[in-house]
């Protein structure tokens, strides 16, 4: 250790960080959580095979039997799988909180003067760019095994657009999740057992007619379903503003509920 | 004098759990100051407090002569962190988690480069520095958690058992940092287990028990106040050890300790070892070794808390893990 590492003029300390400089932490933090990926190849699994798998074997395995041909399977339920694989996306966020709370690194950022949000928005704007990064994986193979978009580039904008804003909402369940369990795998075991119910009592995957009519009764109120009828209406063909307008909805109450409940229970943890 | 660190009653709870029963501090600016107490006496809690982690119930801070509450931001551009609590990123490299603090620091991308490569080199990490830090060795992870905390910089260092679990070889590297960064002109808040490091460390050292300072001063003024000397004798059979502390226990009227075949205890009254030897002799003991020497700071701890500091780690290993 020499005596250069260690003096210097520390920089005249502010009283609170600009905004400016809370977006050049986010963004730095961002880059944090895109480049762990790095050091962590289970993640890559998570992210790009897991979706691709999901694809093959809806497409193949149940096309067939759903709608008469893996072809026109594809067109009713790559929306599905899209809406399902976004949910299930949205948990990596909690599971990264959870493993920075336990492990101390959010202590370690909470001690620096960064701005106090900054950490967690960095998370989500990661998280939104691996959501993306997804979709775009998902759309390619559809399109590969023969997907065609039917309302061109201005659907594809908003399918896009549409989803990263309802994941953007609904990842503050997953944060809230995060702060609440004790360890990470709680967040995942959280996820199979609420998420995997939600995503398959909708018709991401199958037409509700067969079901029965209790169930359907839930199905078409399922923000699953709602989302997914969006994405087909945006990527394939039918009603747009219906859907598009009901899963903004959704998305605004998931917001306004859990987003103030995820903030306090982190201001109760840390 | 000026003082890096005040603290004035601090008090925090968790539930039914008091950590911190009216903590007052003062430690002045460039020196090394001890925190020492076992286990869940509260001394993580007074660091997340006066790191600005958490805040306390009662009472009031300040770092570097800014409110840790008020102006935690100001207080948190002074100090570097390092502890059981805060960590590095398990999934970055050595060369990536100091990047990321140079970054949020607002060094420039060159900038945070360059302190990473010298922080890496000085801490002997070069070679490790684009491995993930989950491939690290205990010792390693710890001299990059140091460096984490250095990369800004701080005026003030809280280290937060910085030894704990370690080996002797790297634990005594840790202290040799240590002693470069004072010699730096750094402050550091050291809290530990480890009376030999605290003696080892610090120039001055407040003892935490319950939530409470219950003494402080120079390791020196610690040890002579809490009187006096210690007795040790070490019978050639071990057989006799129950005598000999009979004995012990009789001439000083103080209770006697026996570990490593050797009794222990101590005495206040010059007169007590001529004592203890005739005592012997007339018992026909005979003696491997018979010492009278100052008291340790772990007698000292012992004397103070009515107990030892090394026993209590396991009993309440769990106790500060939950509240802190």
């Amino acid at each position: 250790m020499t005596a250069a590492t260690l003096t210097g003029a520390p920089p005249a300390p502010a009283r609170r960080p600009s905004l400016a400089a809370g977006l050049r932490h986010t963004l730095t933090l961002a880059w944090r959580s895109l480049v762990q990926i790095k050091h962590n190849p289970m993640e890559l699994l998570d992210l790009s095979i897991q979706p691709v798998m999901f694809v093959l074997l809806f497409t193949y395995v149940f096309g067939g039997a759903i709608s008469g041909s893996p072809g026109d399977y594809l067109k009713f339920a790559l929306p599905g799988i899209i809406v399902q694989n976004a949910f299930f996306a949205t948990m990596t966020t909690g599971f990264g909180l959870n493993q920075d709370l336990t492990k101390g690194v959010f202590d370690r950022l909470r001690a620096l003067p960064v701005a106090r949000w900054a950490p967690l928005a960095g998370r989500i704007v990661a998280d939104t760019v691996k959501q993306a990064w997804s979709l775009v994986l998902l759309l390619g193979i559809g399109m590969i095994l023969g997907f065609r978009l039917g309302a061109g580039l201005p659907g594809l904008v908003g399918a896009f657009a549409l989803l990263l804003a309802f994941s953007l909402a609904a990842s503050w369940i997953s944060v809230l999740v995060g702060v609440l369990v004790s360890e990470p795998d709680k967040v995942q075991i959280f996820g199979f057992m609420v998420i995997f119910p939600l995503t398959f009592t909708s018709n991401a995957f199958v037409p509700t007619e067969t079901m029965p009519s209790w169930l359907q009764r839930w199905v078409e109120v399922n923000p699953v379903t709602i989302l997914a009828d969006a994405l087909r209406g945006l990527l394939v063909s039918g009603p747009v503003a219906g859907p598009v307008g009901q899963s903004l909805l959704w998305a605004a109450g998931i917001l306004a509920v859990f987003a103030p409940l995820a903030v306090r229970a982190l201001r109760r943890r840390v | 004098m000026t003082y890096a660190i005040r603290a004035e009653g601090l008090v925090r709870r968790f539930g039914a759990t008091t950590a911190l029963a009216g903590v007052d501090l003062a430690v002045p600016t460039g020196a090394v100051f001890g925190l020492l107490g076992p286990n869940g006496a509260g001394k993580t809690t007074a660091v997340r407090v006066l790191a600005t982690l958490l805040a306390a119930d009662e009472g009031h801070a300040t770092v570097g002569g800014y409110d840790v509450r008020r102006d935690a931001h100001r207080v948190r551009q002074l100090i570097g962190l390092t502890g059981q609590y805060a960590s590095v990123d398990e999934n970055l490299t050595g060369t990536e988690n100091l990047l990321l603090i140079g970054r949020l620091l607002g060094l420039s991308r060159a900038d945070a480069r360059g302190r990473a490569r010298q922080l890496l080199a000085d801490f002997q990490l070069s070679d490790a520095a684009e491995r993930a830090a989950k491939t690290y060795s205990g010792g390693m992870r710890r001299r990059l958690d140091l460096a984490a905390s250095l990369v800004g910089r701080p005026q003030v260092l809280f280290l937060d058992e910085p030894t704990t679990g370690l080996d002797p070889r790297s634990r005594n590297e840790l202290w040799d940092i240590v002693r470069g960064l004072v010699a730096d002109g750094v402050t550091v808040l050291l809290t530990t287990q480890y009376l030999e490091e605290a003696d080892q460390l610090a120039g001055e050292i407040a003892v935490v028990d319950h939530g409470r300072v219950i003494a402080q001063g120079t390791p020196e003024e610690l040890k002579t106040r809490t009187g006096g000397q210690v007795l040790a004798v070490r019978p050639t059979d071990p057989a006799d050890l129950p005598t000999v502390a009979a004995i012990a226990a009789e001439v000083t009227g103080a209770a006697p300790e026996i570990a490593q075949h050797t009794v222990s205890v101590p005495v206040n009254d010059p007169r007590a070892l001529p004592a203890v030897v005739r005592r012997l002799d007339a018992a026909e003991v005979t003696v491997a070794e018979l010492a009278l020497r100052g008291s340790s700071l772990d007698e000292v701890f012992l004397s103070l808390t009515g107990h030892r500091a090394e026993q209590d780690v396991a009993a309440d290993a769990d106790l500060e893990r939950i509240p802190a």
